[in-house]
């Protein structure tokens, strides 16, 4: 898609001071009684409903899920695809192995100050259990909150980001 | 002492306080009303935060200053970096002192207090600190004075921005200062005295001097706006080309004073424009605001006070239309069309004043008339001028000439030129 340039056409012979300072001085006044666009943040937020211009995009990476099966475990199979492909090192895995030779994480740590939110964790994994979510309020009172453990993953209820897909690339 | 005089001091006093109090507090809700009207000019809502609508939102940036760290810049020249807000801050305040801001009071009284003694005060008392008979000479020469605390801290910051902040501001002020002067000199002409209160009563008696005195009144409008520094002409701050001008360096309460004086100074040029073209207190098509009583002291306040206001407002609805000059743009404007436009008015008025003495026209009303007439046909060629560009080309204009001799040169030169292909 070429992206479409605007050229300006200056005024070269017809210049004008004072008409042209008059309308901007309308032009500002009339601005005073439009509607305000400020949205007022932590009364009203960003929601996934339609809301036009301020609703979260459903491709926003944010902070990780880990998704979890019928009985509550967790879908992850510690087969180690996504520390691996992890371009920012900040997936902490030891895996597991039950008696019946089910692999599952013994522990699964983020560190969410190192991750890029590139979303390759949620697009290598092959069992479809970490994912990066639609939320963006992360605030914290210490570092080490930072570091998102498997419960903790798990219990995450914000919804998860949809990845682009390369066969539909607008979204539609 | 005697009473008289104590009485005299008492009302300074008690006056002395009130405009003092007044002035710093509005200038702490006009910082909130810049930004309010910014915002609403944008389309957001402006700070709504602190307090109702974010009235407290001044008390808060003021707590916040007075709590930060005072940061000096180690080559910084000590004593005139310390000095600089103050004086800055200082002559904007004391030009509050001799505005009159509502009709005289009439005000008789005569008690002792014990260990004083006995106060008396009798009749009219101008509403304003000080009645000063130099008038609009004084406010024209403090004023001038604050340019004292601009440029030297430009140049004790020893920074290079700051120093070219400070620089600008010298020149645009002693350019604009000599418009302004001469721009009022029409005022004088038409009063015969200086002092505020003449200027009132005159405008009282005939028209308000915004008619018969158009030209002087837009050109005392520009460059009134360009001696306080604000928008189109703020180029001593200029944040896109110079961080912040003359105030880069400063940090705290002190770069909050410079913030103070602007708006005391947008304050000043505000009531000395109601005051000398839009009749100061006086209430149109009335004389009951003269009476005295104090019922007329706060209606004539009120109306101060309005006009006050809307020049204010327009101050900063500018500044939020229009972009800055350029240098040479301020440049030109200044001495190659007000310079000239307040003289040649000076020659008009004084013309029209002597003919119609000659004429016999002497009463106070015809003579404002006709000058409305030759005023309003005067202001209309000079705005038409500027509309064209005629007036104020600026480097374009040169910019077209060159082109147009470049052209008429390539045409000339054309049969047998090398290298023209």
């Amino acid at each position: 898609m070429a992206i479409g340039v605007k050229v300006l056409k200056r005024p070269e012979r017809q210049v004008s001071y004072v008409r042209a300072t008059l309308k901007g001085l309308a032009l500002t006044f009339k601005h005073m009684f439009e509607t305000k666009v400020t949205m007022q943040y932590p009364e009203e937020k960003s929601t996934r409903d339609a809301r036009g211009a301020w609703s979260l995009s459903p491709r926003w990476r944010g902070t990780h899920r880990m998704l979890t099966d019928e009985q509550g475990r967790s879908k992850c199979v510690a087969c180690g695809l996504c520390p691996q492909i992890c371009p920012a090192n900040c997936i902490k895995l030891v895996p597991g192995e039950d008696e019946q030779g089910n692999r599952y994480p013994l522990i699964y740590e983020i560190d969410e100050f190192r991750c890029v939110f590139c979303g390759y964790c949620q697009e290598v994994c092959p069992e479809e259990a970490i994912h990066v979510g639609q939320h963006y309020e992360n605030s914290e009172y210490s570092r080490s909150r930072f570091v998102y453990d498997l419960e903790r993953l798990q219990s995450q209820p914000h919804a998860v980001s949809t990845l682009w897909d390369p066969t539909d690339p607008r979204g539609e | 002492m005697t009473p008289e005089l104590k009485g005299f001091l008492l009302v300074s006093i008690v006056k002395l306080l009130v405009v003092f109090t007044v002035v710093m507090v509005g200038v702490a809700l006009l910082t909130l009303l810049e930004r309010k009207v910014s915002a609403w000019m944008q389309n957001r809502r402006g700070p709504n935060r602190a307090g109702w609508a974010g009235l407290l939102q001044p008390a808060a940036d003021g707590l916040k200053n007075i709590l930060k760290e005072e940061t000096r810049p180690g080559a910084s020249s000590r004593v005139l970096f310390l000095a600089a807000p103050a004086m800055a801050f200082i002559p904007a305040l004391m030009l509050s002192a001799v505005i009159p801001f509502a009709a005289p009071l009439r005000l008789d009284f005569d008690f002792t207090l014990p260990l004083l003694g006995r106060f008396v005060h009798q009749g009219m008392m101008p509403m304003v600190v000080a009645d000063i008979p130099a008038g609009f000479l004084f406010v024209l020469a403090i004023s001038s004075m604050g340019i004292y605390g601009i440029a030297l801290a430009g140049w004790s910051s020893n920074s290079k921005y700051s120093l070219m902040g400070g620089l600008r501001a010298s020149a645009q002020m002693v350019s604009y200062e000599v418009a302004m002067g001469m721009s009022l000199i029409p005022v004088l002409l038409l009063t015969g005295d200086v002092s505020f209160s003449a200027v009132i009563r005159e405008q009282q008696q005939t028209l308000w001097f915004v008619l018969p005195l158009f030209v002087s009144f837009f050109v005392f409008a520009v460059a009134g706006l360009a001696e306080i520094n604000r928008l189109p002409f703020d180029l001593p701050e200029a944040e896109s080309e110079l961080t912040a001008g003359y105030h880069t360096e400063y940090s705290a309460m002190k770069f909050s004073m410079f913030f103070i004086a602007e708006y005391a100074n947008m304050v000043t040029i505000s009531a000395m424009m109601a005051t000398l073209f839009l009749g100061g207190w006086d209430i149109p098509f009335t004389t009951w605001d003269e009476s005295g009583t104090v019922l007329a002291v706060l209606v004539s306040h009120l109306f101060f006070f309005a006009k006050v206001f809307s020049w204010i407002f327009l101050i900063m609805w500018l500044r939020w239309t229009l972009p800055r000059f350029r240098y040479d743009q301020l440049m030109a404007l200044g001495w190659k069309f007000m310079l000239p436009v307040a003289l040649a008015y000076i020659m008009v008025i004084a013309l029209a004043l002597w003919g119609m003495g000659q004429l016999g026209w002497t009463a106070p009303g015809t003579r404002a008339w006709a000058l409305t007439a030759v005023s309003l046909i005067l202001g209309v060629i000079i705005l038409v001028g500027l509309d064209r560009g005629a007036i104020v080309g600026g480097s374009d204009l040169r910019r077209r000439r060159l082109a147009a001799a470049a052209a008429r040169t390539q045409l000339a030169g054309r049969p047998g030129a090398p290298g023209m292909d």
